[in-house]
């Protein structure tokens, strides 16, 4: 067991800046407005940096810097640019702690988790993507003897890419590594609640990149993220966030006709058949895991598993072994390695969690554990806790249906397999879901009826780069991960030639 | 007939959507579904967001730009801002009143306040049993 030291004491090994410029062409530079804002770290709720407020007049500047070294990135080879990502990789590997660390602070989850999966993801994205690039191929088509069409990868340029305060590096990576390794330069809008911990990534690799490839401009949506979004210079914009901002991106989008990816959410169901309870061994004790999962990264996932559905007849039993793991779910420090469930990351994501416990008591679901904001004293009085929490309630209620974003899952029971399938389907988001079962028929056929883009079969909250992850209906357009993504940031070219030497005789 | 609203506003939002105004000019309200900052209210210069078919308007907010007192430099007067829901949404929601509310914090999202350090939040209960019927006629 470690109990990090809070970076900016002595003895961490993290030391963040007192203020931190925008990152535009290889630099830090000040904002054009001159003015910063507080950035608080969730364990404790007290400021530990400030960061430049960002505005219009920043976006452009950066996109000066983008279109000044897109031409030339992206006529590097594929090889170059894959050494990069390569380069960057082992960077962050060889300061995993450190980051891990940083990123805990600014964030609130447990540094266990940024340890362990965060940061080793992304590590893993960029080694994926360098590979993939240099593995894609264009293709040829013979159209007939004496004309053929070649295909060509082209990179878009430059992109803009809105990042959301969860997974602060690792949602920046799955946009950043595809882009780069497709060769577009990039500004990047970091989260108002997380702007610092990708900078402090900054420090560590920015000399690995050419100046103006990737810049990263903080600030408010309003004054910084609209300007980008909004921008005639950008030739795509990528998005993660909610429903309401991802329309308007895409009215923004549709004015200067360019393509979007929308990653928007989620109300996952984690759905139990009654064959998981058939035994009492490592398969049942993994499925209570999965149902507990709810719990990562306090709730604070696009996928949380935030509905449970459990066969009526295992219901009572399942419920109960899934609620005694709940409750051994160990919240604390979130930079003690022993923490499980840590802090959630602003004031205002703790005030809407609470929210939506009073709405759902007012409904009628009954809270079987948790339900209440947590004091864990001392220096952590002041940081954003909520118990895991477990409501029981039907499908139709609010709890149900809307992300809460937090350590709060929702539980109903089903009859049958169809039950199953229409309670997980009646939601207005498709991003993920979990079905558990021994049986691989109903778990073939269960991946296919739920309507989400990716189905967990007996596992949960697994990231893996080759994986393809992305929404149906209300989660969002367009997929992240999976070489696929290349294609999201790329032109196809087509060059159709004709070794003919005779005319078509239309003339 | 009792009269029935599905918005509201409580006195701190008011006071903040007054100052905001004299910012941006009239305001709109869109409560948005998802992730991340998303389940929350987004509050937008008046037709900033397009709003359509696929969207409900819940009501007005009627707000007092007042001269003096809480919230002063205004003109005496009141305003209004619309309130929209995506119709989707509000198959799931009709059955609660919002009351829009503001906590000290730090959304994302365009939402124009958050750059004050404040996030507009959304508080629920259910109809009463009046409301319901006042609302079906």
């Amino acid at each position: 067991m470690t109990v990090y030291t809070p970076p900016g004491q002595p003895g961490s090994i993290v030391e963040y800046r007192s203020r931190y410029d925008h990152w535009i062409g290889g630099e830090y530079v000040a904002p054009a407005g001159g003015e910063y804002f507080e950035n608080p770290s969730p364990v404790t709720g007290q400021t530990f940096t400030e960061v430049a407020r960002g505005t219009a007049e920043d976006i452009e500047r950066a996109l000066d810097a983008a279109h000044g070294a897109a031409p030339a990135w992206g006529r590097t080879s594929v090889t170059e640019r894959a050494n990069v990502l390569n380069a960057v990789a082992d960077r962050i590997e060889a300061n995993l702690e450190r980051i891990a660390v940083a990123e805990s602070w600014e964030n609130g989850k447990p540094v266990r988790e940024t340890l362990g999966a965060d940061i080793p993801l992304a590590i893993d994205h960029f080694r994926y993507f360098a590979g993939a690039i240099r593995a894609q191929e264009g293709s040829i088509s013979e159209i007939d003897g004496d004309t053929i069409a070649y295909h060509f990868h082209e990179p878009l340029g430059v992109v803009g890419q809105i990042i959301p305060w969860n997974f602060p590096i690792l949602m920046a990576t799955w946009k950043l590594a595809p882009a780069l390794a497709a060769g577009n330069a990039v500004v990047l809008k970091p989260a108002e609640q997380t702007p610092a911990s990708i900078l402090y990534l900054m420090d560590i690799i920015g000399d690995l990149l050419p100046p103006g490839v990737l810049n990263i401009v903080n600030g408010f949506g309003v004054e910084a993220g609209k300007p980008l979004a909004s921008s005639p210079r950008i030739r795509k914009i990528a998005f993660t966030g909610e429903t309401t901002t991802g329309r308007l991106i895409m009215q923004y989008a549709s004015q200067n006709i360019i393509p979007v990816t929308l990653e928007l959410g989620g109300k996952s169901p984690n759905v139990f058949f009654s064959d998981v309870a058939a035994e009492r061994d490592d398969f049942y004790d993994k499925a209570l895991e999965g149902f507990t999962m709810f719990a990562f990264n306090q709730g604070e996932v696009c996928t949380c598993p935030s509905r449970a559905l459990i066969q009526a007849d295992i219901y009572d039993q399942f419920l109960g072994d899934a609620l005694e793991r709940t409750k051994a779910a160990v919240q604390g420090n979130p930079l003690d390695t022993e923490t499980m469930v840590g802090a959630q990351a602003s004031n205002d994501q703790l005030e809407k969690i609470l929210s939506y416990l009073d709405i759902g008591q007012a409904e009628g679901a009954r809270v079987l554990t948790g339900g209440e904001r947590v004091d864990l004293g001392g220096d952590l009085t002041g940081g954003y806790y909520v118990a895991p929490t477990v409501f029981e309630g039907k499908n139709s209620m609010r709890i149900f249906q809307e992300e809460i974003f937090g350590p709060v899952v929702s539980v109903t029971e089903f009859g049958d397999y169809d039950d199953a399938i229409k309670t997980a389907n009646d939601t207005l988001y498709g991003l993920g879901a979990g079905v558990w079962t021994r049986d691989g028929t109903t778990a073939y056929r269960a991946g296919r009826d739920i309507q989400a883009g990716r189905v967990w079969t007996n596992c949960y909250h697994a990231y893996p780069a080759a994986a393809a992850f992305g929404g149906y209906k209300g989660s969002g357009v367009g997929r992240e991960n999976h070489k696929m993504m290349l294609d999201h940031y790329q032109q196809t070219k087509n060059l159709l030639v004709s070794y003919s030497g005779v005319r078509d005789g239309f003339f | 007939m009792a009269e029935a609203t599905r918005v509201a506003v409580t006195g701190a939002a008011a006071e903040l959507l007054a100052r905001l105004r004299r910012r941006h000019g009239e305001l709109m309200f869109h409560q948005s579904g998802g992730c991340c900052d998303g389940s929350s209210p987004m509050c937008y210069p008046d037709g900033d967001f397009l709003t359509g078919d696929a969207d409900v308007h819940l009501g007005d907010l009627t707000v007092a730009d007042s001269a003096d007192g809480p919230g002063a430099g205004g003109t005496g007067t009141s305003f209004t801002v619309p309130v929209w829901m995506s119709r989707a949404q509000f198959e799931y929601w009709s059955h609660t009143h919002l009351t829009i509310d503001v906590v000290p914090g730090r959304g994302a999202g365009f939402s124009v306040e958050a750059p004050e350090g404040v996030r507009f939040l959304i508080r629920s209960r259910l109809f009463t049993d009046a409301e319901a019927a006042a609302l079906r006629d």
